[in-house]
């Protein structure tokens, strides 16, 4: 099938400054795609890009098979939501919906029928009258969606929609938008430098740093194979621990003289001989107690910190000279200063080259 | 705090201050620091606004001592064709300057806001007019008008002998030469004030404009210039107290000549009051030029802070 949306060597420089360097992406028909990475890792660029709203200094966009490489943004087949929502504030509703139809000439009964459908499939049908001043943020932000919609185009663009929303909304506005793009099955493009949304929305994410993109790969593999440090930190909440050390053959030694071993570990790229590498094992894969007694690495270790969650508890305790965070049912109970037998199995853990920071 | 003062007379009760206790004691540091400047509203603006009404029903001459003589002053007022003169002058040049200064302020905006190189320079060297004094403007502005001195004779003198820019000392077009150096004055402080409006506006917005395939025209128009009613009617005050007080620059560049074709109100008070010798006169003159600036002022506050609820 045809890709929806497709970047091709696409590179971008202010200046002497490269923001983007020889880019490339590939995004199917329907597909969700989020953009994930810090502020200035340049993916709000490169959603500028797409749009329009950029000139690219180098390569090609093509979006439903179309080169549209030095279209304008309206011509692109785009609908845009922004973070600030931008709204026209002198507006109501309605006129913010259909402004840009208006605008372009189109007949009084089809704006009116696509004004209809959009305010229906977000619920603002009853706020058509109002002014953005008198609405709520989610409210507010439905609308800029219900702008975009109006449009009918094939390709949503959303940068960072929710990060001026409080927790609450944000976390029901999220299920919105993946309620809207099953029903829609559009294309979308979703920039964020939230994790759980990205892990939660998209149907592959893209990691990007510095103008790269790091890992493209779907929510599951980016969380549990991360193909580098930078990936393997970045994703993950505590963040994954990490212990510095050598690995030989099927043994990795910490810094600290602890042998872990790592003979179930699926490597990639077996290595040869000894060297430094880094171990990687997120808090839910560490377990205590009887557990533990099962896994292939064992120690004990004494609790330090414990932090009830609700749902779950988070301990932080060290291994060796290494402090380490891991996670428990929130039913069983440990305190601070208890001695407790942690367990892991590096099956599930990733080994990474301390070096190239990549994945074994 | 109130509780902690003291009683004043022997008849109030301890526990309930009394209504003088509250007027005056309650948070007494503040009403001693706003003193001055209650003074200095019920003295200067209230009094002396009282004070120029009243005696502008008197037949005060060289001092304010005459006596009530009911509206003869008025009816003097605009029985005289000086008067009638300023009042029409004042509205053509206060509707050209309002319009202009706030399109060329507008229009300058814009361009400066095109993110080009040198914006400061620019900035600097447009608002550079707005700090010199009316007089220094006029005064400059008389000897580029001047036809036999500045641009119309210089000109001439290098062969182009047909050139005619004699606009200062022409009945007819005497008010567009005043309107230029009010132009000139003026323009760059709406500029600045409009480009501080302009960029209040969130690049989003002009992002989201784009996507809407909204033309930059038309972006201004129904988007922009809405967002920045707050900018506008700033710099439409700012503008109109200047063309009500119009005074200085006619005097430094006219003098109200040729003849009283650029006579304007404020100028007829003066004269009348400190040189004319007649008080009366003169503050008749001034009691006419508030009565218009509270006719246009009161509907306009009413509907901008009147109707509760109206604005968003």
């Amino acid at each position: 099938m045809q890709n929806s949306v497709s970047i091709r060597d696409l590179s971008l420089n202010f200046g002497s400054v490269k923001v983007l360097e020889h880019l490339d992406l590939e995004i199917a028909q329907g597909e969700f795609i989020v953009l994930l990475g810090p502020s200035g890792c340049g993916k709000s660029t490169l959603l500028n890009c797409i749009a329009g709203l950029l000139d690219i200094s180098d390569g090609q966009i093509f979006i439903g098979g179309r080169n549209v490489t030095w279209l304008e943004p309206k011509a692109r087949g785009i609908g845009m939501v922004f973070q600030s929502y931008a709204l026209y504030p002198q507006m109501t509703v309605e006129r913010n919906l259909s402004f840009g139809l208006r605008v372009a000439g189109m007949k009084k009964d089809e704006i009116e029928r696509r004004v209809q459908r959009a305010a229906e499939i977000l619920q603002i049908g009853p706020l058509l009258q109002r002014k953005p001043a008198n609405l709520s943020g989610g409210q507010r932000q439905r609308v800029a969606i219900g702008r975009a919609l109006v449009r009918d185009v094939d390709v949503f663009l959303f940068d960072e929609p929710l990060s001026n929303l409080d927790a609450k909304l944000r976390s029901d506005l999220r299920v919105e938008i993946k309620r809207l793009h099953q029903r829609l099955k559009n294309t979308m493009i979703y920039v964020t430098h939230d994790q759980i949304e990205a892990l939660t929305l998209a149907d592959r994410i893209a990691v990007m740093k510095n103008g790269v993109i790091q890992q493209l790969a779907d929510p599951h593999t980016i969380y549990n194979r991360p193909v580098n440090l930078y990936v393997a930190g970045f994703i993950g909440s505590p963040q994954m621990n990490m212990f510095q050390g050598t690995l030989s053959g099927s043994t990795f030694t910490t810094d600290d003289g602890i042998a872990i071993p790592v003979g179930t570990y699926a490597f990639d790229t077996p290595a040869t001989g000894a060297i430094k590498a880094v171990l990687g094992v997120r808090p839910e894969h560490i377990v205590l107690g009887d557990e533990a007694a099962n896994m292939p690495f064992q120690i004990d270790a004494e609790i330090e910190i414990v932090e009830p969650m609700g749902s779950d508890t988070l301990a932080w305790t060290k291994i060796g000279g290494q402090a380490v965070t891991f996670r428990c049912d929130s039913d069983v109970v440990i305190e601070t200063g208890q001695k407790v037998r942690l367990g892991f199995d590096t099956a599930r853990g990733s080994i990474f080259n301390a070096e190239t920071t990549n994945r074994l | 705090m109130a509780d902690t003062a003291l009683p004043l007379e022997a008849g109030t009760t301890v526990n309930r201050p009394g209504l003088l206790n509250r007027i005056f004691l309650h948070n007494l540091p503040a009403k001693i620091a706003a003193l001055p400047m209650m003074a200095t509203v019920l003295v200067v603006f209230v009094g002396c606004t009282v004070w120029t009404i009243y005696y502008s029903f008197t037949n005060s001459k060289l001092l304010p001592t005459g006596k009530f003589i009911g509206f003869e002053q008025y009816e003097r007022l605009f029985s005289t064709s000086r008067w009638n003169v300023s009042v029409s002058n004042l509205i053509a040049y206060g509707l050209m300057s309002l319009v202009f200064t706030l399109v060329i302020g507008f229009v300058l905006a814009v361009l400066i806001d095109q993110k080009i190189r040198f914006e400061s320079a620019f900035r600097t060297i447009m608002l550079y007019p707005f700090a010199l004094s009316f007089i220094v403007t006029g005064l400059v502005w008389q000897w580029i008008m001047n036809p036999t001195l500045g641009l119309q004779g210089t000109l001439r003198n290098l062969g182009w002998t047909g050139f005619t820019f004699d606009w200062i000392a022409n009945p007819r077009m005497v008010l567009f030469a005043l309107l230029i150096a009010g132009l000139w004055h003026g323009t760059g402080f709406c500029m600045v004030l409009m480009l501080a409006g302009l960029r209040s506006v969130d690049d989003e917005i002009w992002k989201a404009a784009r996507i809407d395939g909204i033309p930059t025209w038309r972006t201004y128009v129904s988007i922009v210039i809405p967002m920045m009613r707050g900018v506008l009617v700033t710099a439409v005050v700012i503008i109109g107290s200047g063309i009500v007080r119009l005074y200085d620059l006619v005097v430094a560049l006219t003098n109200g000549g040729p003849g009283i074709s650029s006579e304007v109100p404020a100028k007829y008070v003066y004269n009348y009051m400190f040189s004319g010798g007649n008080i009366g006169q003169g503050l008749a003159a001034a009691t006419m030029m508030l009565l218009t600036v509270l006719i246009i002022m009161i509907p306009w506050a009413y509907l901008e802070f009147g109707g509760k609820g109206r604005r968003t």
